[in-house]
């Protein structure tokens, strides 16, 4: 029996032989299987269990759009991440019929808004221009780390939550999501908002199985613990991650996603550049 | 590689018109069957020490490349220095099987190279057109030879091949032979712009015949470069002239060939085709720039067991 609720809608309805849906990956601005071709069943879906092979592949394709998406203003990154909220409004109903609560679609719309208001103002946050003893302009600026591996928490709005602080400020994401349905879903909205191919990785899987290649890759720059709820998996990604000396994000368990988030999610995924200028006379 | 006299070969065409005869005699290829098997070798799947063994080849076959407008005796050296010992904080990696340059860098090149066992590969002959008189192409060889290079590559002139002067090409490619005296001789096909797999055909046993010690496939200068299909033609060229000749040819396919998945395929074509007499950097080269950096972040994975990252090796 078909446990989703769109493929018991379908059946209940009896007058035609429902098209259900894989639910792949999101890598790269496409949506492959896995390269392992190993699937596995969430509610009575199909979701593509991702293997070290995709998450590779999934790097390769975050670094690759991670400069242009550093380099494309802050403006620019606003509008797309507003036009993510405008595609999630008209697709809200999905969300519902995949069992995530009206409310919470509401929230995550909102967020993907708060974010991209804060695309060109974080600079001024996170950055300054500093006092000094001597005939120099001394300014701090904020950049993004670059490749962040996730572990997203299970939710949609902890979904959204960990990825928009993340590409507002220019970096890119490999997310390893234990929503599987919501989160291509997702996916979905994101190939179509204008978001470049390969800023939004989404692999759908174990974390157990994937996160430990990812927090060993020498070309990831930081990663995001804030799914891991197996605090034993946790310290191994965290040592595995002080291999390259990544950044490591680890909230403290049980994280509210309702509430601000505040500003604190973007500084932890940015790098504080600081120059010095000679005045002129 | 010790170069040797090319002896004259027996049942070589004696006139142009012969050669007419000879080359347009070739069977021609079947162009479906030819890109089908280039197409089924390369789904092999190599994996853990047979993986290790064909990366460590493969880094020995290369040819490190560099021939930008913008090249600096600086970038050469370091290019130099880096087919010395590609991965230097790893002692077991092995170099690479050449540096490969234009003229004007061999003495700079030679400089770092001298002594070392790494070959000094020059481009030469108004590379990469080849469009420029005999005696230029001739002093250019002479220049590279006299600077320190101990292998040429060369460019046939494909005008001249295209619109079948064939005995042009042949004799070209025997005066330069000549001119670059006791180094090795690769002459590029250019494939690209040859148009037809009978003309790699053709162009290859051409070549062989005029003394080439190697055949490679194109400049790295056209759109089209080396690819399997066209690469196991001239593997086939050189498998069947060997047998009527007695005389090995290396094959050298470059241009495009970036990843170490590329690479292994080729180190399996070679095997599965002509055999492993050729799975050698004697007879058998890479002419890549951005293939090596790939070679060394793949054997990196698999000695620390975690993927390694372009940070962590040069830019060049």
């Amino acid at each position: 029996m078909p446990k989703s609720p769109k493929a018991a809608a379908a059946v209940a309805e009896r007058s035609r032989l429902a098209v259900r849906k894989t639910y792949k990956l999101y890598v790269g601005g496409k949506f492959p299987r896995s390269e392992s071709g190993r699937t596995y069943l969430v509610d009575g879906d199909n979701v593509a269990l991702a293997s070290r092979k995709d998450a590779r592949d999934a790097v390769l394709a975050a670094r690759a759009a991670q400069p242009k998406w550093a380099g494309a203003t802050a403006y620019n990154r606003g509008q797309v991440l507003y036009r993510i909220a405008e595609m999630l409004e008209a697709r809200r109903s999905e969300f519902v019929a995949l069992g995530v609560g009206a409310a919470e679609v509401d929230a995550a719309i909102d967020r993907w808004v708060w974010y991209a208001g804060w695309s060109d103002k974080i600079a001024q946050v996170a950055g300054n221009a500093n006092p000094v003893a001597g005939p120099y302009f001394n300014i701090s600026s904020p950049e993004p780390t670059g490749v962040v591996g996730v572990v997203a928490p299970g939710s949609l709005l902890g979904l959204v939550s960990v990825i928009a602080p993340a590409i507002v400020t220019g970096n890119t994401v490999v997310v390893v999501a234990s929503t599987p349905q919501a989160a291509i879903t997702l996916g979905e909205v994101l190939a179509t908002s204008d978001v470049p191919g390969g800023v939004v990785n989404i692999l759908t899987g174990k974390a157990a199985e994937i996160a430990p290649w990812l927090a060993s890759h020498d070309d990831v720059n930081a990663i995001d613990l804030s799914g891991v709820g197996d605090a034993e998996l946790a310290t191994e990604l965290e040592r595995a991650a002080a291999g390259t000396l990544k950044r490591v994000v680890r909230p403290a368990p049980g994280a509210d996603y309702t509430t601000d988030p505040g500003t604190g999610p973007m500084i932890e995924l940015l790098e504080i550049k600081t120059v010095w200028h000679p005045k002129g006379f | 590689m010790t170069a040797t006299a090319t002896p004259r070969l027996s049942g070589l065409p004696d006139s142009p018109a012969d050669l007419r005869t000879f080359l347009h005699g070739l069977p021609g290829v079947d162009k479906v069957g030819i890109e089908a098997r280039a197409a089924a070798l390369g789904t092999r799947s190599i994996k853990t020490t047979s993986k290790a063994q064909a990366i460590d080849l493969a880094i020995r076959m290369v040819d490190l490349t560099t021939l930008e407008g913008a090249d600096t005796p600086g970038k050469v050296r370091a290019l130099s220095a880096k087919a010395l010992r590609p991965d230097p904080a790893d002692p077991t990696c092995p170099s690479v099987a050449a540096v490969c340059v234009y003229p004007a860098m061999v003495p700079t090149a030679a400089a770092v190279l001298a002594g070392s066992g790494v070959h000094l590969a020059s481009v030469a002959t108004a590379f990469p057109s080849g469009q420029a008189p005999l005696d230029v192409k001739l002093a250019d060889t002479r220049d590279a030879v006299a600077g320190g290079a101990d292998e040429i590559d060369m460019v046939i002139s494909r005008g001249a091949f295209l619109a079948g002067d064939y005995g042009h090409v042949f004799d070209e490619i025997v005066a330069v032979k000549e001119a670059a005296g006791p180094a090795h001789l690769k002459v590029i096909l250019e494939t690209g712009e040859l148009g037809t797999y009978d003309n790699v055909r053709r162009a290859s046993w051409l070549a062989m015949l005029a003394g080439a010690d190697f055949i490679k496939t194109s400049t790295g200068k056209v759109s089209v470069n080396a690819t399997l299909p066209i690469t196991l033609v001239m593997l086939e060229a050189v498998r069947d002239f060997r047998e009527r000749y007695g005389r090995q040819i290396g094959v050298k396919p470059a241009g495009g060939i970036r990843t170490t998945k590329d690479a292994i395929k080729y180190l399996v074509m070679i095997n599965e085709t002509v055999g492993d007499d050729w799975l050698s950097p004697d007879w058998f080269r890479f002419g890549a720039s951005s293939l090596l950096n790939d070679l060394l972040m793949q054997r990196t994975k698999l000695t620390t067991g975690h993927y390694a990252g372009p940070d962590y090796f040069t830019l060049d």
